[in-house]
């Protein structure tokens, strides 16, 4: 291994490239639903406040195939109790595990549907609900109900295919309040709510391809207009590989950003975990060589002026201490940026000792910061260590220190071995902890509660009459129409792509118009905070029928939206929001802002008026400025009214006929 | 017809497996209209349509596939599924107290059934200690399946049986038993035990489960632990449910066989003891009495075991409207007892009078319970009860519906004498008639009231 690790802005695609890296992508959506899953509770509503409390623990159970799972063992060693915070508007007994399932929500399957055909995916003609085991209390049944609806898609990246490998429909889990000790709390109002997975195959060769293509899949969801955004409505797991090392999940990316810099951190700790085996390799230790013993010190150290330690002492809490042999110096060792191997250990026990107060270890390859040296020799002696050795003291309870001990043991073993299969979390500093031993499989359960389901190919093709055409089409079609960048860009990935194609081939509306109507128009109204999802696709139809039809003028459009989007949101705010005639709603706007036919003998009269104004500001001296002028005051009020363009000719024309008279008058003065 | 082989698989499905060489756990690589799989074979369901196969694909998932749209199905290996418990022998210590648990089925130890899709009871000692390994700091557990049958497949022949097996075991010198059993009847089967196993020395605890124990937020292992400690270790000998309080993991109930009764479909803590209070509440720590008016363990080995049944007995649960031809029919066929339901304090309707007449008059032996499951029949209140009475109905006090029925087959099992089965439903054996309601065996908190919000807001330690 002579590559060596260079700081995140120095590393090329040559770089990952020589270590072998490759990520894949988990993206997680919420959908735009009415109902949750499962059950018939509102989705989308969110409280910090609660009702209710409930407790429940979880044990592991077989898998179909009659496995125990992984990440189930290492749950149920935590011994944690789980509490749930109940709010009664948005969890019902079904969430709680007290009452079996209701009928997927068929609005849910039509939105993933959409999605999957979207990627391309070979779709499943039944679809079997499944179990996923998930024993840390997320979810209060210990399983995720989740279903597969497609296998094997693709998209479009740079040229070459990003494989898709699944598509998952299946019910979101609940937020974290707390965890403390052996104390989880979890609030439940998200609990149960629709969500899609897209999961990539790891075709991403370098940090930033990741976080290009989850722009892309986030852009492509979002096109059916059927998904949920904002906060926690979409969220990423990254995975991670490089040559030789395992690949590891990393959970709860907060946003797309992120990703570059967690993946690069990944593969400095699997290229560093690699590393470390190989230094071990040379000290002889391995999997079968590797030795550790462990014992009670807590008399030895109980005169420590050390806080931590004299603290746990003074809570009543075991000091015990791990030899790992001829480990030292290895858990200074670098692991990711600003981080060593003892964080490694660290976390584990945090993890699965439930030891939750940091620092819950201290070691010898870090002896000066913490324990006195003459304390350190006594504990050596204690262990029968010898110098090449690493000390690592755990403190707790009698039997979450024996848990931290056999942790520790557990860790430092595995370094032997490579890079374990682990999920981990992403940290706000871009680099990740431990979370879970990486589940599989076994996980996977047959849901029992719920018969198959099969996804009849009606229902397949009425969800393809219902998508627009994949992003990477459209693109081409409006290249073709000439549209700018921006636009094109957006149109494609937008959910009104359909609207834009009704308005283009049914209205015969210029595409520019209405694209630069649905973007840059769209765009400046958000600015202002106005939100054109406040407006239907009916009223925008409308819309463009009263322009096509001569009563709105193209200048007037921005105007009548911005009258529509504040209209709606009062509406909605003072009546739910009821469906109103979207040709009515245009008249009573077109009403609402003075916008009236004008006919064209008052409008040459108006145009006329205007010219023989004496009041021009000085600087309006020629002709040109006072054309600008005067089409200024005349749009003002004639905005929506009448094309600029039709009163610009007639104004030229009166400025003619004015200039005329002009010359006449200078002609018979001359004379 | 499939065999094995074809497990679940009929038409088209079957059909296209044929055709292709493969068959279920045949690990495969399908070409078909949608695009290409790979997985396992998978038995189907037999209550499932024909037209599909299923795969088990390498991520976990199962996924169906219309067998009418494969191109090609080619076996790559195989792999077949051995879903077993581990299995490890129940240590013996022979300072513990010996239990014995009986196996009926149920969720209580159950796996997944292929033909069906729905999960089945499986169940050994090997397989509980595998599962459950906390039940060997309690006791010696000795088990034995006595049928597998979930519980509205249990029977006279079942509930005989049973009984018979109890009091074997408690000669032999058993320090508690237990048994598993669905919860859907578990309280017919706690009534019927408490008539048929009377003076029992020891426990006698009835335990089960309402989330089957392949999940792993399952109650089978609270119960199960909590019914063991309440055999091995508990104080109460009679034939006790015992099951989840709240639906929190905390703590179990221990509700007297006679007075119990399901009432959710779903909800963990299901069963209540009703018009009075639970025995105790037991933890892992042990039991907490609530009354102490209870039958104590004894040293002795002398239970009474009487299996006396007899199956022409029926509820009538009434309703407005009721039609006589009803009763009659249940005469016609030769029905010996009949347990009415009755509105309100024990009510029926006039147009039934001359049928009930009729019925009593032929001998059928007819007892008045209340639907409202809550408090006495009382018939001498309003007129319609008296006349009721006139026919030859016998107010039945606060027994519920379920088990004066499982009372009337065991008496009439014993005597046809009228006066002898009177004597027999109205002398209570167990608390299933109770001289006094206490103030809080009647407890129905409503949602939404400040007092019950505020009870159910914090978890109760």
């Amino acid at each position: 291994m002579r590559f060596e690790f260079k700081p995140f802005d120095e590393m090329t695609p040559a770089d990952y490239e020589s270590i072998g890296l490759k990520a894949g992508l988990e993206i997680h959506q919420q959908l735009l639903t009415e109902k949750k899953l499962f059950c018939r509770c509102p989705a989308g509503h969110y409280s910090k406040t609660y009702d209710a409390e409930i407790l429940r623990h979880m044990r592991p159970t077989l898998s179909e195939l009659g496995e125990y799972d992984g990440t189930a063992l290492m749950e149920f060693k935590t011994k944690k109790e789980i509490i749930y915070r109940i709010h009664s508007d948005t969890v019902c007994t079904y969430e709680m595990d007290d009452t079996p399932p209701f009928m997927m929500d068929e609005a849910s399957l039509d939105i993933a549907l959409k999605v999957a055909i979207l990627l391309n995916l070979n779709l499943v003609n039944e679809l079997h609900i499944a179990r996923k085991q998930y024993l840390d209390g997320s979810i209060p049944t210990g399983f995720q109900r989740t279903t597969i609806l497609g296998v094997d898609g693709w998209i479009p990246f740079k040229g070459r295919r990003i494989r898709i490998a699944q598509l998952g429909l299946e019910e979101d889990a609940c937020r974290e309040v707390s965890d403390i000790g052996h104390q989880r709390v979890f609030l439940t109002d998200r609990l149960g709510m629709p969500l899609i997975e897209t999961v990539t195959y790891p075709d991403m060769k370098t940090p930033q391809e990741a976080a290009e293509v989850g722009e892309i899949l986030r852009r492509l969801v979002r096109a059916t207009g059927n998904v949920r955004t904002g906060h926690g409505a979409a969220r990423e797991d990254v995975n991670v590989s490089i040559d030789g090392g395992t690949r590891v999940e990393i959970k709860g990316v907060p946003s797309l950003s992120r990703i570059p810099m967690l993946i690069y951190n990944e593969a400095m700790r699997q290229w560093n975990l690699l590393r470390i085996r190989e230094l071990l390799k040379q000290r002889g230790i391995t999997p079968s060589t590797f030795a550790s013993g462990s014992e009670d010190v807590t008399r030895i150290v109980s005169k420590t002026q050390y806080a931590p330690i004299q603290q746990a002492i003074d809570r009543g809490e075991e000091i015990h201490c791990v030899r790992l042999d001829n480990f030292a110096g290895i858990l200074n060792e670098k692991t990711q940026t600003d981080t060593t191997f003892a964080k490694e250990i660290s976390d584990r026990v945090r993890v699965v000792a439930c030891l939750t107060r940091l620092p819950n270890i201290v070691h010898s390859d870090a002896a000066s910061e913490t324990l006195s040296a003459k304390f350190w020799k006594l504990i050596r002696q204690r262990v029968q260590a010898n110098p090449n050795d690493a000390l690592v003291l755990v403190w707790g309870n009698k039997e979450d220190a024996e848990c931290g001990c056999n942790e520790i043991a557990i860790r430092a073993r595995e370094a032997t071995e490579g890079i374990p299969n682990e999920t981990r979390q992403a940290l706000n500093d871009g680099t990740n902890g431990f979370e879970r031993i990486l589940p599989g499989p076994d996980r996977m359960y047959p849901d029992t509660d719920l018969p198959p389901l099969a996804l009849t190919s009606d229902r397949v093709e009425r969800a393809r009459a219902n998508l627009p055409d994949p992003p990477w089409k459209r693109e081409k079609q409006y290249r073709k129409l000439n549209l700018p960048d921006d636009v094109i860009r957006m149109l494609s990935y937008s959910p009104r792509a359909l609207l834009f194609d009704r308005l283009v081939d049914e209205l015969e509306v210029n595409p520019m118009l209405a694209g630069v109507t649905l973007y840059q128009h769209a765009k400046a109204l958000d600015r202002e905070g106005l939100s054109l999802e406040n407006l239907s696709d009916e009223e925008f139809i409308s819309l463009f029928k009263a322009h096509r039809s001569g009563r709105l003028a193209r200048e007037g459009i921005v105007e009548v939206v911005r009258h529509l989007i504040t209209r709606n949101e009062y509406d909605t705010a003072r009546n739910g929001g009821a469906p109103n005639d979207p040709d009515e709603s245009i008249r009573s706007a077109l009403d609402e802002l003075g916008i009236n036919p004008v006919p064209d003998d008052d409008l040459r009269k108006m145009v006329e008026n205007a010219v023989h104004r004496t009041d021009f500001p000085r600087t309006v001296n020629t002709r040109d400025k006072k054309h600008r002028y005067l089409m200024g005051i005349l749009m003002e009020r004639l905005r929506g009214c009448v094309e600029g363009q039709i009163v610009s000719g007639i104004l030229n024309e009166e400025l003619d006929a004015l200039d005329e008279v002009q010359e006449r008058k200078a002609r018979r003065k001359a004379k | 017809m499939s065999s094995d082989k074809y497990k679940g698989y009929r038409g088209k499905g079957l059909a296209v497996l044929k055709e292709h060489g493969v068959s279920v756990w045949s690990d495969v690589d399908v070409v078909a209209e949608s695009g290409r799989f790979r997985g396992i074979i998978l038995p189907r369901s037999e209550t499932a349509d024909e037209n599909h196969i299923v795969l088990k694909l390498n991520n976990g998932y199962n996924v169906g596939l219309t067998a009418d749209t494969i191109i090609s199905l080619k076996e790559m290996g195989r792999r077949e599924a051995h879903y077993k418990i581990p299995e490890k022998d129940f240590p013996y210590d022979s300072k513990k107290p010996n239990v014995k648990l009986f196996g009926t089925g149920g969720t209580i130890a159950s796996r997944l059934d292929y033909r069906t899709g729905a999960v089945i009871p499986a169940f050994s000692p090997g397989e509980l200690y595998g599962s459950v390994p906390e039940l060997a700091d309690i006791c010696n557990l000795t088990t034995e399946k006595l049928f597998g049958v979930f519980s509205e497949n249990m029977g006279p022949e079942q509930y005989i049986k049973t009984a018979k097996r109890i009091g074997e075991e408690i000669e032999k010198g058993a320090d508690g038993i237990v048994i598993g059993h669905g919860t859907d009847t578990m309280h017919h089967t706690a009534a019927i035990l408490s008539f048929m196993v009377q003076d029992s020395p020891i426990p006698i605890v009835m335990v089960g489960s309402q989330r089957s124990s392949d999940r792993p937020s399952s109650d089978a292992a609270l119960n199960l632990i909590n019914a063991v400690k309440a055999a091995a270790e508990g104080d109460i000998a009679e034939v006790l449910v015992c099951m989840f309080g709240p639906t929190s993991d905390q703590y179990g109930l221990l509700h007297r066989g006679t007075r119990v009764r399901k009432m959710h479909s779903s909800y963990r803590s299901t069963f209540r003891t009703i018009g009075d209070i639970p025995l105790a509440m037991i933890n892992r720590k042990g039991l907490i009495h609530l009354r102490d008016d209870y039958k104590r363990r004894r040293s002795d080995r002398n239970a009474k075991i009487n299996t006396a049944f007899e199956e022409k007995v029926t509820i009538l649960y009434y309703y407005p409207n009721m039609l006589p031809d009803i009763v009659d029919a249940c005469v016609d066929n030769n029905y010996r007892g009949i347990v009415i339901a009755g509105t309100g304090l024990g009510h029926v309707n006039k147009p039934l009078y001359p049928a009930v007449k009729r019925a009593c008059d032929k001998g059928v032996h007819i007892y008045m319970t209340v639907q409202t499951l809550w408090g006495y029949v009382q018939m001498y209140v309003y007129e319609t009860g008296r006349e009721i009475m006139e026919l030859g109905v016998v107010p039945a006090c606060n027994m519920l519906p379920e088990v004066a029925y499982m009372k009337l087959c065991w008496a009439l099992g014993q005597t046809d004498d009228r006066e002898k089965v009177e004597k027999i439903m109205l002398t209570p054996v167990n608390g299933e008639i109770t001289d006094r309601e206490p103030y809080n065996g009647y407890l129905i908190y409503q949602g939404a009231i400040p007092e019950v919000q505020e009870f159910l807001r914090t978890i109760k330690r």
